[in-house]
């Protein structure tokens, strides 16, 4: 069975108890050194209720999903983001909802988050560069955000963008990608139940090199459509423009669903390396999510709509 | 007094020391410290060191004119040998741990990703240069033949950065600072005597 509600999955069957207690040690030696409003502080928990949307895998331990990020803002490295986004000032923090809608918004982290109760889901996340995690993360459906706004019938995409700020991100323009970081989703894809606007995970608010403090999670895409750090969403009528596929457009489409017949014009899309496994796994159509969200695309040629 | 470089025991270190990254990946791997994806991180690792052997090795040539060094001559097979080493190692790793010895998937990586294509042109120009590498087969070519043969170390480190430089996303430093490193030997192969 794909998704279940209730998982009777705890963190401890597949945390170590060694890590477990290296991060306590790492967040009390943390706490204690760093003044308030530090880093430290941003270790918040985190309270949610278990969502239906869950699926019954192993979970990644905590130190991959926080140690093997894409991220290129603090780096291009895997463990880049880990040792570089530190000090990345995350409040205050506002996010705008603007466009084609009647009641475009300004919200702080805070009222954005109490906008829904907070739900984790754990959900496959599955990169473009055929590897993948399962990660708890903590947030609610961006329709919840959407709706509120009240799209205007001009509104058929969605348009996000990340932070900038080439002074806290000196890294960045090693990577060539133009920045800011831009992503779109069309609006049914945006309000689709599955989308989700994500504030924390493990049961803590978001690390820093995870995206922190708001970011998307689009399960059945590779995991570059999910933008990190949002401050603005905006309704808009065309396709918008996003940043890989302004950078490599034969390489990276607008949808980027994760799809093993249709593969990266450089490497296979058809299996993935789990982290945390040896052998290498099957590739599942809409990354194992068809059931939800195949019908979004009936009729497309998803060879051309890639 | 003759040359340190003439020393048994200083060669006898440089082979040791060639060993270093690959005892390193050994003992990483067994401390689990190669991060979240360990493969990856093998397979880079690997890759990146057949490369930086591949340009110790260019390096000899111009070496010894410029520091006035002739004796350097007696490190070059040794350190191309250890280029061919990792290379081996980096292909063995794609081989198993990638492609888990499947042929046919392997064939059309070769023949479809181009990436793939032309690290196998690199891998593939070494291989006679390895097996010919011996004073024995010297001999056999003739000093001229052996020493021409021997120029497909070119191309194949021209192939190698081309690879790295079709893998990467967007990040393309470090393709282009062996790319630039290559062409920075290839030029002092050009300036007159």
């Amino acid at each position: 069975m794909l998704i279940r509600s209730a998982p009777d999955l705890k963190y401890s069957d597949v945390t170590s108890k060694k890590d477990f207690l290296d991060r306590r040690r790492f967040l009390a030696s943390a706490a204690a050194g760093v003044a308030l409003g530090g880093p430290a502080a941003q270790a918040a928990k985190l309270e949610a209720r278990k969502s239906g949307y869950t699926v019954a895998e192993t979970v990644t331990p905590l130190k991959a999903i926080t140690g093997y990020n894409n991220y290129y803002e603090f780096g291009t490295n895997k463990d880049d983001p880990a040792r570089n986004a530190g000090e990345f000032r995350t409040e205050p923090w506002q996010v705008s909802v603007e466009g084609h809608c009647a009641k475009p918004a300004k919200y702080d982290l805070d009222s954005l988050r109490k906008l829904a109760p907070l739900e984790e889901r754990i959900y496959r996340l599955r990169c473009v560069e055929a590897w993948s995690m399962v990660v708890p993360w903590i947030g609610f459906s961006l329709s919840e955000v959407l709706k509120r706004s009240e799209p205007t019938s001009k509104a058929k995409y969605v348009a996000f963008e990340t932070y900038y700020d080439s002074k806290q991100m000196p890294l960045a323009k090693g990577s060539r990608i133009p920045l800011p970081y831009k992503e779109g989703l069309r609006l049914d894809e945006a309000m689709h139940p599955l989308t989700l606007l994500t504030f924390g995970l493990y049961g803590e608010v978001l690390p820093n090199q995870n995206g922190a403090p708001v970011r998307m999670i689009i399960p059945w895409k590779y995991g570059f459509k999910s933008i990190k750090s949002i401050v603005k969403i905006s309704f808009v009528e065309k396709e918008p423009p996003f940043t890989w596929g302004i950078m490599i457009p034969n390489e990276y489409g607008f949808y980027s669903n994760v799809n093993p017949e249709v593969d990266h014009p450089r490497w296979s899309q058809g299996s993935e390396r789990r982290i945390g496994e040896f052998s290498k796994r099957k590739t599942l159509m809409f990354n194992g999510y068809a059931d939800q969200v195949a019908s979004l695309y009936a009729g497309m040629d998803l060879k051309k709509h890639y | 007094m003759p040359s340190p470089l003439r020393s048994r025991w200083l060669k006898a270190a440089v082979f040791a020391a060639s060993l270093v990254p690959v005892a390193w990946l050994g003992v990483d791997a067994w401390r689990d410290n190669l991060g979240a994806n360990p493969i990856e991180f093998i397979t880079r690792a690997l890759g990146d060191w057949t490369m930086r052997f591949l340009l110790l090795t260019l390096a000899i040539t111009p070496a010894r004119r410029l520091l006035k060094l002739p004796d350097l001559i007696r490190y070059r097979r040794m350190l191309g040998l250890f280029a061919f080493f990792y290379g081996v190692l980096h292909l063995i790793t794609w081989v198993w741990l990638d492609k888990f010895f499947d042929l046919n998937e392997m064939w059309a990586d070769v023949m479809k990703r181009r990436f793939i294509t032309v690290g196998m042109l690199s891998f593939l120009l070494m291989v006679p240069l390895a097996v010919t590498s011996t004073t024995g087969w010297i001999r056999r070519m003739g000093g001229k033949n052996w020493q021409l043969l021997h120029r497909l170390i070119y191309p194949s480190v021209a192939f190698g950065v081309i690879h790295y430089l079709w893998l990467v996303k967007s990040d393309i430093r470090m393709p282009v600072l062996y790319g630039a490193i290559f062409a920075g030997l290839m030029a002092l192969r050009l300036v007159k005597r």
